[in-house]
């Protein structure tokens, strides 16, 4: 029998920071994870981590600011004030596992300026921070000899008298399926990128986690907050950093002009990036743009400042849009990127659940509210990541495995999986419906946001659900199918896709990135609360939570 | 853009003869990467291929593969810049690791190697309460092989793990490189006496097919060279490889060319007997083809000018 006291469900950054958390407890802990943990999506965070550092004459409290404001006042500021005053510590034993961040002239850690905030405190590896940072919480994990079931997919979260106990799931590899026990998992999957057509998110970003704890009964929080990232690269949709506005570049329309002088004059590029992709979105719109795009220059910048430190969006533009940056703008548009919401989690990444912990984008805590600012997200991984690794290692010790009747279990998953794969193969494939349904919800789910559009989206959403459960599986075979994964993942993101739809029906004002056209005023008296939906028996239930206020009562935001 | 890419490929689940090319016609964008070409094949032709691939912008690592070939990242190679003027490019998986179905390799060689030379960060003594003051070009030095995106195309394409599985390889190395280099870490010694060990820095050729294959840049290689510098600067010149060094050099200094008499004396020791006897039915093939050098060795016209350049290298240094 496999069982862990904690088992932890992804390897990205949140997964790995989790993992040497407990392991440091004590705990027996093992990560399971769909892909390679160094292929994580993480490796694709650009910019940088935020931290307010004292001895830089920076000051906690002014990050939280910065993030509540950012937030649109959406998030709960109790775990704004965690993630903010715990940042600095955790920044410090990150480069004591031995990220190699850059420096400044004093061999102290430097930083770089990022949108929405009032200070630079954006510490930084080049352009590959998330990547620098991964690959060292992958060195603690070799060193730590912390068990990795890789390239595992796991199938549905055991749930016995209400708690959960551990997890289904399939070894790719072979196509053998198991049981593994744990006294407490821990959600660390990520976003739901792919559910979006174009999106910044790799191909693995297919909002498993989520899913599977919704099914489980846990709530998910906030799921109409979608961040749309105002630079991501014409055609493929792949990100630019926003390290590139950090280090100065521009903003232009098809004139040449700094349109974010109307929209934000004071941070100008720098704004939140809520208002950036609204700005650039209506200079496309009202057809500023050049064929769907807005510029970004970075030529002033000089060839030097580019290739020291901004080195990833120089073979970005030059692999992927034949462009040399150093020479010209570049072509970019408003892509999808993040979502704020998530399974609803507390500090110590607990959900509702007992034994199930949700922590990194997959979790909404919150702290990122209606819009999350660029590099918060990194810290919320490696903050609550850190927080919930201890917790759980904790309370695993106090713990005694549950019983399991492992043979049932196997039974009745292989007898699913059996299901899918002997369907004829004269069904649609779900390569079809999948971009189909990222078009559609890109559609109605995009920059701007209507009551019809997204009534639309919740009718499509049932004949899309019809179209998957007529898929047909081409791979019969059980060695490395990945045509069945991505179908089960196909599955997966129709969950996710029912929870953003109807929390964005819900929510009747704008707020950070839920703008809607049909209510376009931020409501405090109505709407200063979370939306959550949680699947029952008869249907989805949405129901609301206040926000929590400690220090900052809301104000109208301006940048 | 018509494409017609030829798949090696692999099923393990069929009885007998399961490995074996096939061909896939495409339409696609003049912009379009291999890998586009594959995830086509894989969502509308033929559902049953599997290969890996993710970030789509060569930075998990993911996709490692050869085409025409060579190893290379499927998501960063324009089918414009691979086809032949008929359109046809050969795509196979990964070389030196097995093939677990059609592109898809067990890395788990990859990774034994780089867990081989203990990768993580091994500072002495209470850490400081706040960061390691260290230089930032130490760091962007160190930054330059973190790049590394551990996709394996390095290995796939090593011609010494090619014929000697033992070899640590260029990823490991490369891996090795940071941490020797790191200010932070106080292992130097212990990792390069471990890394001077054979199958380490003294087992690679110089082929440069790493350097050729990597897509970030991080040229193992030349990473595999500086760490012999830095093992020979600590004193570890006692191995064959750094002898080897030596004596090229001092050959060089002295005469202005190589003596190949007086390197393998000097490289394996002179009353090495078992290395000695070794090198014999070689001496005596190049006897036989009238390839072996002369017993004196002559210096070079103008040798001054080498012995100027040596000491001129030898002071900048």
């Amino acid at each position: 029998m496999l069982e862990h006291d904690v088992l932890i469900v992804g390897a990205g950054l949140a997964g790995m920071r989790a993992a040497v958390a407990a392991h440091e407890r004590g705990a027996n802990v093992a990560v399971i994870s769909k892909v390679h943990p160094v292929r994580s999506h993480s490796n694709a965070a650009q910019g940088g981590i935020n931290a307010a550092l004292t001895d830089r004459g920076d000051d906690w409290t002014d990050h939280a600011f910065d993030t509540v404001k950012g937030s649109d006042y959406l998030a709960d500021q109790d775990a704004i004030e965690v993630m903010c005053s715990e940042a600095g510590d955790d920044i410090i034993s990150l480069e004591h596992m031995g990220v190699i961040f850059n420096r400044d002239e004093n061999g102290h850690l430097g930083t770089r300026a990022f949108g929405g905030q009032q200070k630079a405190r954006t510490f930084f590896v080049a352009d590959f921070t998330g990547q620098a940072i991964l690959h060292v919480l992958y060195e603690q994990l070799m060193e730590s000899k912390v068990k990795v079931y890789e390239e595992w997919f796991v199938l549905s979260l055991i749930i016995e008298d209400g708690e959960c106990c551990g997890v289904t799931a399939i070894e790719i590899a072979t196509g053998r399926v198991y049981v593994i026990r744990a006294k407490t998992v821990i959600m660390c999957t990520g976003g739901v990128g792919r559910l979006f057509e174009p999106s910044t998110n790799g191909l693995i970003v297919t909002g498993d986690g989520m899913a599977l704890a919704y099914r489980a009964g846990a709530p998910l929080m906030d799921m109409e907050m979608i961040q749309y990232h105002p630079t991501t690269l014409k055609g493929s949709g792949v990100l630019i950093t926003e390290g590139a506005r950090g280090e100065g570049a521009y903003l232009l329309n098809k004139s040449g002009d700094r349109f974010m002088e109307k929209y934000a004059p004071n941070m100008m590029e720098l704004a939140s990036r809520d208002v950036v992709s609204r700005a650039g979105q209506t200079e496309i719109n009202e057809d500023r743009g050049i064929d769907g795009c807005v510029l970004l220059d970075c030529r002033h910048l000089g060839e030097q400042l580019i290739k020291e430190r901004l080195t990833e969006i120089l073979s970005i533009g030059r692999d992927f849009a034949g462009i040399d940056i150093i020479k010209e703008p570049i072509p970019i548009r408003p892509g999808m990127h993040y979502i704020m919401g998530g399974i609803k989690s507390d500090i110590d990444g607990k959900t509702s659940v007992p034994g199930l912990y949700a922590t990194g984008e997959c979790a909404c805590v919150s702290v990122h509210g209606g819009n999350r600012l660029g590099a918060n997200s990194l810290l919320d991984t490696v903050v609550f990541g850190r927080r919930a690794g201890h917790h759980a290692a904790e309370v695993s010790k106090q713990m005694e495995y549950k019983k399991i009747d492992v043979k049932s279990q196997i039974k009745k998953t292989e007898m699913d999986l059996q299901k899918l794969l002997d369907r004829d193969n004269v069904g649609e494939r779900w390569a079809n419906v999948r971009t189909d349904l990222g078009v559609e919800i890109d559609k109605h789910f995009g920059v701007f946001r209507t009551e019809s559009g997204m009534q639309s989206l919740k009718e499509s959403l049932a004949e899309f659900k019809a179209r998957y459960d007529n898929c047909s599986v081409q791979d019969k075979g059980r060695i490395f199918n990945t045509d069945l994964i991505f179908t089960l993942e196909l599955g997966y993101m129709l969950d996710c896709a029912e929870a953003i739809t109807l929390s964005g029906i819900e929510r009747k004002e704008s707020r950070g990135a839920h703008s809607r056209i049909d209510y376009p005023q931020r409501d405090d008296d109505n709407w200063l609360k979370h939306v959550l939906v949680t699947k029952t028996p008869e249907g989805p239930l949405l129901t609301h939570l206040p926000v929590t206020i400690t220090s900052w009562e809301p104000q109208e935001r301006k940048y | 853009m018509q494409v017609n890419i030829s798949i090696k490929r692999h099923n393990p689940s069929a009885p007998d003869n399961n490995t074996y090319w096939e061909d896939f016609d495409l339409t696609m964008n003049d912009t379009a990467s291999v890998l586009d070409a594959l995830i086509k094949i894989r969502e509308d032709v033929d559902g049953s291929l599997s290969v890996r691939c993710s970030c789509r912008s060569a930075i998990c690592g993911s996709c490692a593969m050869r085409v025409n070939g060579h190893a290379k990242l499927a998501c960063n190679t324009k089918l414009s810049d691979v086809i032949d003027a008929d359109g046809r490019v050969t795509v196979e998986p990964a070389g030196v690791m097995p093939v677990i179905k059609d592109l898809v390799v067990d890395q788990t060689l990859f990774w034994d190697k780089v867990k081989q030379i203990s990768p993580w960060l091994q500072p002495d003594g209470p850490e400081p309460e706040g960061e390691y003051i260290a230089p930032n070009s130490a760091m962007m030095d160190l930054a330059g092989v973190m790049n590394c995106i551990m996709c394996g195309a390095c290995v796939s394409d090593c011609t010494v793990l090619e014929i000697d599985k033992d070899f640590i390889g260029p990823a490991a190395l490369a891996k090795a490189y940071r941490f020797v280099n790191d200010p932070r870490d106080d292992q130097t010694q212990s990792r390069l006496i471990e890394l001077n060990e054979i199958t380490g820095i003294w087992d690679c050729t110089r082929c440069f097919e790493c350097v050729e294959v990597c897509p970030k840049g991080v040229a193992p290689m030349e990473r595999i060279m500086s760490l012999r510098e830095s093992a020979m600067e600590q004193g570890l010149d006692k191995t064959v490889g750094a002898r080897h060094a030596d004596a090229f050099t001092d050959s060089v200094a002295h005469s202005g060319w190589l003596n190949e008499l007086l390197l393998p004396l000097k490289t394996f020791g002179m009353f090495n007997l078992g290395a000695m006897m070794g090198l014999a039915p070689i001496g005596l093939r190049a006897l036989l083809r009238g390839k072996m050098p002369s017993i004196f060795h002559r210096s070079v016209p103008n040798v001054h000018r080498i012995r100027r350049l040596v000491k001129k290298i030898e002071e900048n240094e």
